[in-house]
């Protein structure tokens, strides 16, 4: 990455039981997520980026712009960026329409490129203006603190677990608003998060957060496809894959997602042919064999060549990784399994996949 | 059984009732003026007698208001000579009991040494700034500094300068911090042994005002208690009247 | 019923009352912020200070004051060095003692209001671009309000009936010192108790009020 653009960001912090070292260069565009186990670092990292967390020693640059440096530190109002906590943290004495305007009007006229229409419309809450932040719900308030950041017009979006404090289905509302904005404004995101299926469906790329380390980082499809994620996702562990919608079969109501390495037949949720979406295959869906079988009720059978495998957290399994064309893929078997098919990297065998999971 | 029951009875009844008989308790109500003396009287007293000086201190317009609604008192030490007279008509007092236990001389004094000439003649020159006093309308030594001044012919012009305590002793706390340059206090607050304690004060002469008389009186609530009876017999003895003396009050 | 002097004696409270509790919210705002936020090991010791006037006797205040205050007193001979004489017996001086006096009462409510804010408001304003000034005054005022209110409230009311501090140094002077409750005494010490009675009812009447009006208008009372 050249100089002067991407987010460059260099931190060192030491409290007592817990310290913060990360060195990191990433991309100045798209969703970024900070993902890790709670403790791991990744909301203070996002503090210290906001400059809540005074991080004395730091260097920080957003596409070129130095926030903090040896002898530079913007303090948090200073730092054109915008920040959605976990919980809104709405103002309580003022509507949501006076909540939506207080970032925006204390920023410069020029500088503004997100109007409040803009922000109210992709987060749909018109109707919810004149109301006190008292009186809307929890997936409403998390929307106006969403809209009341972007109103700012930042040139950094900072997401704090946005959704963790919701239950699952004002998760389900908030996560459209989340891609549409992902879709529809330019605007580099950091998302923290430790919900592998939030990361799988916003994040374009990811840094993986251990004990104040950023321990992995790269694009979302490469890292969680490696073997060597010092993270065990366990039941989690799988790839996601950009895939366009190919055909559509209306008698059976799938749809044929094509991706960079195959196709696969997946649940038709009505997207039309040539939109652009993700699909999930968790390493558990997937077994292997070494001839194409018939007589099986799986839908979704692909030639792949063994790359590596690893152990398991679990002793009776292990983690295969394989390539589909392009596309990487993650396997899991019982180690017997893999002991009888003699798995070896460069071997050819057949990938059954028994469940896709179309994400956005 | 019976019979030895009422025995031990009366005998338990008799330690307790007997020494009390011998060695009374008397609750005494002494003008915040007379604070000094009074203590070392009351040591006296105690050492004499056998009897116990419980002493409180106060301005004697709030004694006479808890008096009133049944205070447990049964002498009152006053700082002037119209409350027990008030107490003696209203049948809170004993009759006859009422005797003027001391005469309380007026003393201009400075924190200051030399401030005060020995004539009061720092009075007509005018140059301070707060005269404090105690207020006239509660305290006697009030009443007889506005009466001197006023023979003096200065009230008029010294009025402006007033600062009042509500009682001496407050009066003589102005004084004392310097916040006034000159008061009006008690000579007793200033005299001790016979001589002035610091500062400088000019006497005030007993012709410039009514004689501050401070009256001693058994209250009702006193009037069988033998300890009250020996405090006021003991008021008038020359060891008293003697330390009385030593603090600057007549008698 | 009441007389001149009383009437004046009712006007200079108000007066100092009010003219107390206005210099306290200036002065005891930055003073509860501070407690409020402070993670200093003076914290402890400043909050002491400040409640001190809580537990201790007026007249102990009241004396100190008169001597901190007077010709020889520390602060008497800044206020004189400043040509501004000195403070007892003036009406300046019942200002700077009630400040003292009464400082408790308008910091502490501040002080919890702040703290009940917490620090999130603050961390969601500043990354609207506000600064510290502008939040101060946009969302931690306007979120403190409940506890201005009781400040104001007991600030003024504590002051009304301030005696033993006014006693020991203001000298009773009509019209400069002589406030009611010092009124009130007088008529008690010189067994005028029908003034006394009309005096000390109203204060009492004007007391409920005050405190009617802080439990209507707060009635969360503790959200302060």
């Amino acid at each position: 990455m050249s100089p002067g653009t991407g987010i460059r960001a260099r931190f060192k912090l030491d409290y007592s039981g817990f310290s913060l070292d990360v060195d990191l260069d990433l991309p100045g565009r798209g969703v970024t997520a900070l993902f890790g186990h709670s403790g791991s670092g990744k909301t203070t990292l996002l503090r210290a980026i906001a400059g809540l967390e005074h991080a004395p020693g730091g260097t920080l640059s957003v596409n070129g712009d130095v926030w903090q440096d040896a002898a530079v530190f913007r303090p948090t109002h200073r730092r054109p960026l915008g920040y959605v906590f976990q919980e809104a943290s709405l103002f309580p004495h003022l509507t949501v329409q006076a909540n939506l305007e207080y970032g925006q009007k204390r920023v410069p006229q020029a500088q503004r490129r997100v109007s409040l229409e803009q922000a109210v419309d992709l987060l749909n809450i018109g109707h919810l203006r004149a109301r006190k932040p008292a009186r809307l719900s929890g997936g409403e308030r998390q929307r106006v603190g969403i809209a009341r950041a972007l109103a700012t017009s930042p040139r950094l979006l900072l997401m704090d677990e946005p959704l963790a404090a919701l239950d699952h289905a004002l998760k389900q509302e908030i996560l459209p608003y989340l891609e549409r904005l992902h879709d529809e404004l330019d605007i580099p995101v950091l998302y923290v998060s430790h919900a592998p299926d939030e990361v799988a469906r916003l994040a374009d790329h990811i840094v993986v957060m251990e004990a104040g380390r950023a321990v992995a980082a790269g694009p979302l499809t490469d890292t969680l496809a490696r073997l060597d994620l010092p993270i065990k996702l366990g039941e989690d562990a799988g790839v996601v894959l950009d895939a366009v919608v190919a055909a559509r079969d209306e008698e059976w109501h799938l749809a044929h997602m094509e991706f960079a390495g195959g196709r696969l037949w997946v649940r038709d949720h009505g997207l039309p042919v040539g939109h652009h979406a993700r699909v999930r295959i968790l390493a558990r869906d997937v077994s292997l064999a070494r001839a194409p079988m018939s007589g099986t009720s799986i839908l979704n059978t692909l030639p792949a060549v063994v790359v590596d495998s690893v152990d398991d957290a679990h002793p009776a399994l292990t983690l295969v990784k394989l390539r589909v064309g392009e596309s990487p893929l993650l396997a899991r078997l019982t180690r017997r399994s893999a002991h009888a098919l003699e798995i070896t990297p460069g071997q050819l065998l057949y990938a059954q996949i028994k469940a896709v999971a179309l994400i956005g | 059984m019976h019979t030895r029951f009422a025995t031990s009875l009366t005998v338990l009844l008799l330690a307790l009732t007997f020494p009390a008989a011998f060695a009374a308790e008397v609750q005494v109500a002494v003008a915040a003026n007379f604070t000094a003396p009074m203590q070392r009287i009351a040591a006296d007293f105690e050492q004499a007698t056998g009897h116990q000086a419980k002493l409180a201190f106060g301005s004697t317009g709030k004694f006479y208001a808890q008096i009133k609604n049944g205070a447990p008192f049964d002498v009152l030490l006053a700082a002037d000579d119209e409350t027990p007279a008030k107490l003696e008509r209203e049948g809170d007092a004993v009759a006859s009991s009422r005797f003027t236990y001391s005469i309380g001389r007026l003393a201009l004094w400075s924190a200051k040494p030399g401030y005060v000439d020995a004539q009061g003649a720092v009075l007509k020159q005018g140059t301070f700034k707060h005269l404090a006093l105690a207020n006239p309308k509660l305290a006697p030594y009030g009443a007889a500094a506005v009466e001197t001044l006023n023979k003096l012919g200065l009230l008029a012009a010294l009025q402006p300068k007033f600062v009042q305590g509500e009682n001496i002793a407050q009066t003589f706390q102005f004084v004392s911090t310097g916040n006034a340059e000159l008061g009006f206090v008690a000579l007793s607050q200033v005299f001790e042994g016979g001589k002035l304690k610091r500062g400088s004060a000019w006497i005030v002469p007993p012709g410039l005002h009514a004689p501050i008389r401070q009256d001693a009186v058994v209250l009702a609530r006193g009037k069988d208690n033998p300890a009250a009876l020996a405090l006021m017999k003991y008021m008038k003895e020359d060891k008293a009247r003697a330390i009385i003396k030593a603090y600057g009050y007549e008698y | 019923m009441l007389s001149d002097t009383d009437w004046s004696a009712i006007r200079l409270t108000l007066e100092l009352a009010s003219v107390t509790t206005l210099l306290l919210l200036v002065i005891g705002t930055p003073i509860a912020w501070w407690l409020a936020r402070t993670r200093s090991a003076w914290k402890g010791a400043v909050g002491a200070v400040v409640a001190l006037p809580i537990v201790l006797p007026p007249t102990v205040i009241g004396f100190y004051l008169l001597v901190a205050m007077g010709p020889e007193g520390p602060v008497g001979r800044l206020t004189q060095s400043l040509g501004l004489g000195v403070l007892p017996f003036t009406f300046a001086g019942l200002v700077v003692a009630s400040v003292f006096y009464s400082l408790p009462f308008v910091v502490q409510p501040i002080q919890n209001a702040f703290e009940a804010i917490g620090e999130r408001p603050l961390e969601a304003a500043a990354t609207l671009r506000a600064s510290p000034l502008d939040t101060f005054f946009s969302v931690v005022l306007p979120l403190a309000r409940p506890g201005y209110l009781t400040a104001s409230v007991l600030g003024f009311a504590h002051t009304v009936g301030e005696f033993g501090v006014v006693l020991m140094i203001g000298g009773n002077i009509p019209d400069k010192t002589r406030v009611v409750s010092v009124q009130i005494y007088d008529h008690v010490e010189a067994l005028e108790y029908a003034q006394a009675h009309w005096l000390a009812a109203g204060m009492v009447a004007f007391s409920f009020v005050v405190l009617l009006l802080l439990y209507t208008l707060n009635p969360t009372g503790r959200r302060a």
